[in-house]
């Protein structure tokens, strides 16, 4: 499964990256090389097969549903790169 | 005269209890070696100053977060970044009186093998600084191997603990998925990282685990250790049987003077008195590397959609929100992280979720159960930890694929959540050699029993040879 430049440009948009135009033609070439060796995997019939999401068998941990102690809102706001009071400032959306 | 590159923590820990250092005069010890030779090894992002206290120094890897010391995972996205609150394992250390020297390089957002996708620059290796120390833990790595710290914490998603402990003769430690918590860890791919300890011989580490290791509340994938951390005392390995799984001791790469260390050391373990057999996990080593490079990056690109440059961390100047988040994004990741974005969003996008990320999570499964059929008949699993020493720098960084090779013999375990300890068993070339041992999930004691046994056995001194006096 070959990934060409009008895929990788919708891949980059999906994950908000804003590729140069250099990083495009290098990461065209990287993918396809990165994709081909993890395609080794289809190379096995797993039908029959679970998939495993964790290593431990921990299921459903579960917590009383208490109030405590969190962070301020000045803690959270510290590392703000531009805040407005008690919030944290972005540019308006656009169109997209 | 305290000598950073021979003092053990535990010879530490007794001259503080029997006051004949002081722990200021033990920091300071540390710090002025790291004025000396920190400008050559590039092993701290960041130097603490001492925050007082009688309790043993520690330098932690730069992707555990801690409270008013700035934490960047090696990455210009979080350049800047000071976390407002503790990793759990940072409040267990300090609960213990430990102090943070410093924090230590690591390729950003621990994705390498080398440390020299760190966004500042690469870590040297300590025994030859024209070669890397491994990654993405380098930093921690060679900074205990150049008495800049007498032991390390690392994390370890795919080798990255064990890994840079071989290239630099360190005693590392993956411990057991689930035994220590991920809670103010700076998160890569969160079904496979792990807190671990790196230290300069194998009671250094079994103590340093003792002291992370356990539930955690704020981290629901925890468990309590089903059994106490043991100092491991035995010198011989009588009733232990050691399994050498052909793939990961004959795979294609491994060096010869790596091959020749590791079998010496396995013919060591059972002069010891142990069981060895040979064995084999045929599928595990084939398909594990592929399996990992397809669910770490659908990981990692999740987890790394939190750096959109609203919060904290970078941002780049922008009219509009959107192309702030993309601009952000661009100019904030480095190459690496990029990649494995673009892996990881492909995999799981619709069309070829099946295909790649389901098929790798079935694979995973797979390499699980051949392991679990092995530790029917065996204790642990030998190979070596790496399949070569120490790479010259800039070896691999322009072909990616050469360096996920570095992570080979690593990785199979790591997918099924079991815990490794790398211990160094000779040179080649001059430049470490590390045994990997890999034992059932909960097994750190035995495999801390093996290592120390044969640890003492074989006498490896791991100061580096240019260092010693």
């Amino acid at each position: 499964m070959a990934i060409d430049r009008e895929q990788l440009l919708h891949v980059a948009h999906l994950a908000r990256l804003e590729l140069r135009e250099d990083e495009i033609e290098r990461l065209e070439r990287q993918l396809n090389d990165i994709l081909e060796a993890v395609s080794k995997v289809s190379e096995l019939d797993l039908s029959d097969v679970p998939p495993t999401a964790h290593p431990l068998d921990v299921v459903n941990v579960w917590e009383a549903d208490e109030p405590r102690p969190c962070l301020t809102a000045e803690e959270a706001l510290a590392n703000a790169p531009e805040r407005d009071g008690d919030f944290f400032k972005v540019p308006p959306g656009g169109a997209a | 005269m305290i000598d950073t590159l021979r003092l053990t923590a535990e010879e530490a820990r007794r001259l503080l209890d029997a006051r004949e250092i002081s722990g200021a005069e033990l920091f300071a010890a540390y710090r002025t070696v790291i004025d000396e030779r920190d400008e050559e090894l590039h092993c701290y992002l960041h130097v603490c100053d001492d925050p007082g206290g009688d309790g043993l120094p520690i330098a932690l890897k730069d992707v555990i977060g801690t409270k008013g010391i700035p934490t960047t995972a090696g990455s210009r996205i979080l350049e800047g970044y000071v976390p407002v609150y503790d990793a759990t394992v940072v409040e267990r250390l300090k609960a213990q009186g430990l102090r943070i020297l410093g924090k230590t390089n690591t390729d950003e957002f621990a994705m390498g093998s080398s440390t020299e996708n760190s966004a500042y620059g690469p870590s040297h290796n300590p025994w030859d600084p024209s070669r890397v120390p491994g990654g993405s833990g380098g930093g921690s790595a060679a900074a205990v191997s150049a008495g800049l710290a007498p032991w390390a914490l690392g994390s370890d998603t795919g080798g990255s603990i064990k890994q840079p402990s071989a290239l630099c003769g360190n005693v590392g430690l993956r411990p057991t998925y689930g035994t220590v918590s991920r809670y103010g860890i700076v998160a890569f791919a969160s079904s496979l990282d792990q807190v671990g300890p790196v230290a300069r011989n194998v009671r250094d580490c079994a103590f340093l685990y003792s002291l992370i290791a356990g539930r955690d509340a704020c981290d629901t994938t925890t468990v309590e250790l089903p059994h106490p951390v043991e100092l491991p005392e035995a010198r011989d390995l009588k009733g232990v049987r050691i399994g050498v799984p052909k793939e990961l001791n004959e795979a294609e790469g491994i060096e010869p003077g790596v091959t020749a260390a590791v079998q010496a050391a396995t013919a060591e373990l059972e002069k010891l008195g142990a069981e060895v057999e040979a064995c084999s996990l045929p599928l595990s080593v084939e398909y594990g590397l592929a399996c990992y490079y397809l669910i770490s990056p659908s990981e990692a690109s999740s987890n790394l959609a939190r750096y959109d440059g609203v919060r904290y961390g970078y941002r780049a100047d922008a009219e509009e929100r959107l192309e702030m988040y993309e601009r952000t994004r661009d100019e904030g990741f480095g190459d690496e992280p990029k990649r494995r974005i673009m892996v990881g969003t492909y995999a799981l996008s619709a069309g070829y979720y099946d295909a790649y990320y389901g098929q790798a999570q079935k694979v995973r499964t797979v390499i699980k159960r051949e392991h679990d059929a092995l530790f029917e008949r065996f204790d642990a699993l030998v190979s070596p930890t790496s399949p070569t020493v120490a790479f010259p720098l800039g070896a691999r960084t322009a072909d990616p694929i050469a360096m996920y090779l570095s992570d080979l013999l690593t990785i199979p375990s790591c997918m099924a959540g079991l815990p490794g300890l790398s211990v160094p068993c000779g040179l080649s070339e001059g430049l470490p050699v590390g045994l990997q041992l890999v034992g059932p999930q909960f097994s750190e004691n035995a495999l801390f029993r093996i290592g120390h046994a044969f640890e003492l056995a074989a006498g490896f001194d791991p100061v580096p040879e240019r260092l010693r006096t």
